[in-house]
């Protein structure tokens, strides 16, 4: 049991980390390989839960986090990166060091969030809720921070992957739910693409400023 | 009981004299290695005593506008290093002067000598010395922080920042993985890569004008009075391998009740994880570049940022905002 949630603590912590080199990558193609091993790291950890608590059907959900998330999705992205030509540094809002110290806050928030809320639950759930709960947050924040289209696709899928790690600590989400929301991440993929190519179209651009002007705030 | 006293003192000064001996021949490792791996045949491996030896010889030429602090800043530096390097418990966790391996007066210590080499870097009012001290200085402000959280965490694991009880602590502990552990690992060793002055932070063998840090700092000395200063950035190399052997591999290190035997086996242990340690810096400074000095802000911050999340693991294990 120790050495069970030594390492899927040891997991999770593995795909915080990750969550930061997101915030930290300045490249698209080192955002998105980052984006890869989360993915994997996550699919790891839902596969040890599964071992480790046996409840065989969450294997399903690793491989599906495993060949969607950790192989299908970022190849996807590369070749999107690839035809828009966008190999250049992402741009952003604030500094890198500026969003690292927003991203240590909201780590912090998240854990004073979850000991207050759930204070009545094991001491292990409510760490891997934390942490979970941290990773969507900062999927939150690297959608604010990146002001390139791609990128911000990324920050949402990161946020997915939080959920997927607290749904598999909860011990509650049915295998339907979690089909279905596997497919609706990668619908929601496709319509993102088409919303980049056409985003590029109208304005030559993917940095995600241009729509300012669509709507007429700024002049 | 006196003849037990005597003992304890000479261990505590043979770890003394071994950190000041074995430091040129674990930059000597670092340099070989990385000349192996570029195919060049590389200094032999006591080229550090031989320089400092041939810089001891060597008359100080100083400078016409140097102050007092100049000339004294070498001894200080050295001494200061070499305290805190002798303080790290090397082979056994319970010489006599134990109780004064704290971290905190280790960090103390560091810190005093790098301010004395920024002052005396400004000293002699050359460019040089000016950029190589705000240089310095720039790293310090973000190394030490996190410096401070990694020990923090290491504290809170172990329930004490004195550094043979925390070697004791996970001498005592069975082995087990922990996010917090990990993380302030990786942190240390970004610190000390910053600390120093290796590669990606700054590159030891350049004197390129637009990169160098620490030797920009130097540049003003000669004679024995760089050949301080130059055994006392061996030692620091010493002194930060050491500290994360005692920390995060302590295995082999005579426990505080162990006699001469276990001495031995533990200084076996330690000068052979201590040039493996050396062996690693070299590969890792081959493997990678050197940063732009704009971007070190960056790189060191992650040291910060894997540090307060070590300590946020550490506290959210031990349930303390509950």
């Amino acid at each position: 049991m120790n050495q069970a949630y030594e390492i899927s603590h040891l997991l999770s912590g593995v795909m915080l980390v990750t969550s930061f080199a997101l915030l930290y990558q300045q490249r698209i193609a080192a955002v998105l390989n980052a984006f890869a091993a989360q993915s994997i790291v996550l699919a790891l950890a839902v596969a040890w839960a599964a071992w480790s608590s046996n409840r065989p059907d969450l294997f399903i959900t690793a491989l599906i986090a495993f060949t969607l998330k950790g192989i299908v999705i970022p190849v996807a992205l590369r070749r999107t990166v690839t035809r828009l030509g966008i190999h250049r540094e992402v741009e952003k809002v604030v500094g890198v060091g500026a969003a690292l110290l927003v991203g240590l806050a909201l780590t912090g928030l998240a854990q004073a969030l979850v000991v207050k809320v759930a204070s009545g639950t094991a001491s292990h759930a409510r760490e891997e809720l934390a942490l979970a709960l941290a990773i969507i947050l900062l999927g939150f924040l690297m959608m604010i921070v990146r002001r390139n289209a791609v990128t911000q696709i990324v920050g949402f899928m990161s946020m997915e992957n939080g959920l997927i790690l607290a749904a598999t600590g909860a011990r509650g989400m049915p295998l339907v739910v979690e089909v279905s929301v596997a497919f609706s991440v990668l619908i929601a993929l496709f319509v993102f693409a088409v919303f980049v190519f056409r985003i590029r179209e109208r304005f030559d651009t993917v940095d995600i400023e241009a729509l300012d002007r669509m709507r007429g705030d700024r002049r | 009981m006196t003849g037990d006293l005597l003992v304890q003192f000479l261990a505590q000064g043979a770890q003394m004299t071994f950190v000041l001996l074995i430091a040129p021949l674990a930059v000597g490792v670092v340099r070989r290695v990385k000349a192996r791996l570029m195919r060049r045949q590389g200094p032999p491996l006591l080229q550090g005593y031989f320089d400092l030896a041939k810089l001891l010889r060597k008359e100080s030429v100083i400078a016409e506008s140097a102050s007092w602090l100049f000339r004294s800043a070498p001894y200080l530096i050295f001494a200061l290093t070499w305290v805190a390097a002798a303080l790290v418990p090397s082979f056994a966790s319970g010489l006599m002067f134990n109780w004064a391996a704290d971290v905190v007066a280790l960090v103390a210590l560091l810190g005093a000598a790098r301010a004395l080499l920024a002052l005396a870097g400004m000293d002699v009012g050359t460019s040089f010395g000016g950029i190589g001290s705000s240089r310095e200085m720039m790293i310090a402000t973000l190394a030490e922080p996190a410096m401070m959280l990694i020990v923090l965490t290491l504290a809170i694991a172990a329930g004490t920042t004195r550094l043979a009880g925390v070697a004791d602590f996970f001498l005592a502990e069975p082995f087990a993985v922990r996010v917090s552990l990990a993380l302030s690992l990786v942190a240390l060793v970004i610190v000390a890569l910053a600390e120093n002055a290796r590669i990606p932070v700054d590159n030891p063998v350049t004197h390129l004008e637009l990169t160098m840090v620490h030797e920009a700092m130097v540049l003003e000395y000669s004679g024995r009075h760089l050949a301080l200063i130059e055994a006392a950035s061996h030692l620091k190399l010493v002194l930060y391998i050491s500290l994360l052997i005692c920390l995060f591999a302590p295995f082999g290190m005579a426990p505080a009740s162990a006699g001469v035997t276990g001495w031995l086996i533990g200084l076996a242990a330690w000068t052979a994880k201590l040039l493996f340690g050396a062996a690693l810096l070299g590969l890792w400074e081959v493997s990678i570049a050197k940063m732009r000095v704009f971007r070190l802000p960056d790189f060191v911050g992650i040291a910060f940022v894997f540090g307060f999340l070590a300590i946020l693991l550490a506290f959210l294990t031990r349930g303390v905002f509950a």
